[in-house]
């Protein structure tokens, strides 16, 4: 995973809220194996009106999305993250971000950033007033800018951190191996292994 | 302080309590694998020269992708086959248990691992499946996780996670007739709200609730993400311990009673305190369906599409009156006279045995109305072969509806069963968003039993209306 410490592009208001992970990528689009290329998928359905935003001159370059309440609802696909990120967005702004999404984004290095709403309405006026404003994002100083406009997001410390450094999960997590060794150690006999049966 | 079930459960598996920042490592007791999530993840170990730590808490099913008529032949599509076919040969490099299409025990994830008996009380279960919430109805921490936490799953058997807040969902009173698990969990929604979960557990309780049936219980839990919950649970009680004992994955004897002397502690302490707490009264409920895009957006079948002007907050009102065009309804036509192309009963929701048998009891006699068809799909092979030797699948065939093999079919369209654009249907899955069924297709909402009535009269109605 890249680091991420500051980050400048077009942002893109985005008018909706409850933006489910099927708009973000429809299912028909999950059926790749690899973990690149889904940039085709992403808002495929919206993407098919001209008025969609994203069809719109120099929001088409967009990197900073600007979202509605309860972006990333619904299915737990990753790929809703890479869609984004394939289509070239390091941000994604919003008031209210589903758990899932916000964990997958974390992963992979995209900025889940958490404003209150009426942050939210003022970047739309603002983008939508002056098409290819751009926004910069700094994740050191949590900060979000725009023009005269600037607000604080929230992000929690851990993934901050990580996002910072670059930092892999598994790895971290193998540095404590022993600890899993003993966690082992302990687990009850009578919890089930998925091993085949003999009668099966 | 007495703790909730769910901080009882985190507490037993905490590999090591993280300090400040760093969130707390946790233990995974079953790790459940299909076609879609699973192939990047396995990629990933390839790449970084990694196993699976416990192929022993694992298993693989093919469900999402696979078609629910002639699986003698090759899948059709070329995309999915290759899914499916990228599925087999990671189980086989990495000796993964899999249950692949036409094998007795394939089907839906969320229903092949309690009907195996691998999901426990007490229990984590994680699966690449937001659905994995199912699994708490036994009293299981179980949760959806995305690809990346997948690999981490399969390397560690851990996951990095700071706890969930909890909220206590309270069902008092008693269903009315008629009135079910599925009506339960889309009031539920509809009064919280599809974010009104987010960060929480949700534990349901109350006296409707226990009397609800372990099949009845999943499909609650099953559906807590769609109120932005992780996860939902309920307490095991003799309800949970009887539908396990015998299952194939069970234990037996000794280790049975010590299991079940375990399995009684797990109940939220009388001196816990939940971080929020809902109440709903069972006995006010009736049929729910879903007239919007959201699960959020439910009234009862008794009512009328709303009018997006009488909606206070902006953002509801512009998402109602954007769900109105695309479900190209009117405010004010009444729920019962909306007319449907197609009737689904299957998924990860309401495929199980018990589904099949409460739609079947309504479709008796019947026949499906014209110009309307229904799938049925049941949620696994064993559950079609239960169906079949109880002769469900003879009343649904008499009644002019499909009777298909077992998968996700109609939940998700990236299988061939999909609705045309501006098709109409009522099924019994999880979720109503936009293209959900297909690209253009409608969805509403409904239980097995509503939609085996509206099969029959052909617009949206519940057993009642047939007599």
């Amino acid at each position: 995973m890249d680091a991420f410490t500051t980050h400048t592009g077009v942002g893109v208001p985005l008018r909706r809220s409850n933006v489910d992970t099927d708009q973000i990528i429809p299912a028909v689009y999950l059926k790749r194996v690899t973990r690149t290329g889904f940039e085709d998928g992403l808002f495929a359905a919206w993407r098919n009106d001209e008025n969609f935003i994203l069809n719109q001159g120099p929001f088409q370059a967009g990197s900073v999305l600007v979202a509605g309440p309860d972006f990333g609802t619904g299915s737990s696909r990753e790929h809703a993250v890479w869609a984004l990120m394939d289509y070239g967005f390091r941000v994604v702004i919003s008031s209210r971000f589903a758990d899932i999404f916000r964990g997958n984004s974390g992963k992979q290095g995209l900025v889940a950033a958490e404003v209150e709403q009426s942050d939210v309405e003022l970047l739309w006026k603002l983008l939508e007033n002056e098409p290819g404003t751009e926004v910069s994002v700094d994740l050191e100083a949590k900060t979000v800018r725009a023009k005269d406009f600037t607000a604080a997001f929230r992000i929690d410390d851990y993934t901050r951190w990580r996002l910072l450094e670059g930092l892999d999960d598994i790895a971290l997590t193998l540095r404590h191996a022993d600890r899993i060794d003993e966690f082992e150690a302990r687990r009850q006999p009578w919890l089930p292994t998925t091993d085949p049966l003999p009668t099966s | 302080m007495g703790r909730t079930l769910a901080e009882k459960v985190w507490e037993a598996h905490v590999v090591r309590h993280g300090d400040g920042a760093e969130p707390d490592l946790l233990y995974i007791d079953l790790h459940l694998l299909h076609e879609v999530t699973s192939p990047q993840a396995f990629d990933g170990l390839r790449l970084a020269g990694r196993g699976l730590r416990r192929v022993d808490l694992t298993i693989a099913t093919e469900d999402h992708n696979v078609p629910t008529v002639d699986i003698d032949q090759p899948i059709a599509d070329l995309v999915s086959r290759t899914q499916v076919d990228t599925l087999r040969a990671n189980c086989k490099e990495f000796g993964v248990r899999l249950h692949p299409m036409g094998d007795a025990e394939q089907g839906i994830v969320h229903v092949v691992g309690p009907q195996l008996g691998l999901t426990q009380p007490g229990m984590t279960v994680v699966c690449g499946d937001s659905h994995t919430s199912t699994h708490g109805a036994f009293g299981a921490l179980a949760f959806g996780i995305g690809t990346s936490e997948v690999e981490h799953v399969m390397a560690t058997q851990t996951l990095p996670l700071r706890p969930f807040k909890t909220m206590a969902v309270t069902v008092d009173g008693e269903l009315r007739e008629g009135v079910t698990a599925k009506d339960v969990i889309l009031a539920v929604i509809a009064q919280i709200g599809t974010g009104g979960g987010q960060g929480y557990v949700l534990e349901y309780r109350g006296a409707a609730i226990e009397a609800l049936s372990m099949e009845a219980r999943m499909t609650v839990c099953n559906m807590s993400i769609e109120a932005g919950a992780r996860a939902g649970m309920i307490a095991p009680d003799d309800v949970t311990f009887e539908y396990l004992k015998g299952r194939p994955h069970a234990s037996v004897g000794a280790e049975w009673d010590a299991a079940v002397e375990y399995w009684k502690t797990l109940r939220t302490d009388d001196d816990a305190v939940f971080d929020a707490e809902v109440r709903i009264d069972a006995s006010a409920l009736t049929p729910f369906v879903t007239w919007g895009t959201n699960p959020g957006q439910g009234l009862p079948l008794s009512a009328s599409v709303p009018d997006p002007e009488a909606i206070g907050d902006d953002n509801e009102r512009v998402a109602a009156e954007k769900a109105l065009t695309y479900m190209g309804l009117a405010p004010g036509t009444p729920l019962r006279d909306i007319s449907v192309d197609t009737v689904f009963l299957g998924s990860c929701t309401n495929g199980r045995i018990e589904d099949l048998r409460a739609a079947a009891a309504v479709l008796r006699g019947h026949r499906v109305a014209d110009g309307v068809r229904m799938l049925v799909v049941p949620g696994s092979m064993r559950v079609r072969a239960q169906a079949e030797s109880e002769g469900l699948h003879e009343i649904f065939l008499a009644a002019g509806a499909e009777w298909r093999q077992a998968g996700c079919s109609m939940c998700l369209g990236m299988n061939p069963d999909q609705l045309k654009p501006g098709e109409r249907s009522a099924s019994t899955s999880n979720r109503n968003f936009e293209g959900r069924q297909g690209k253009g297709g409608r969805t509403h909402l409904v239980s097995p039993l509503v939609a085996a009535a509206t099969a029959v009269r052909g617009t949206l109605s519940s057993p009642d209306d047939l007599a």
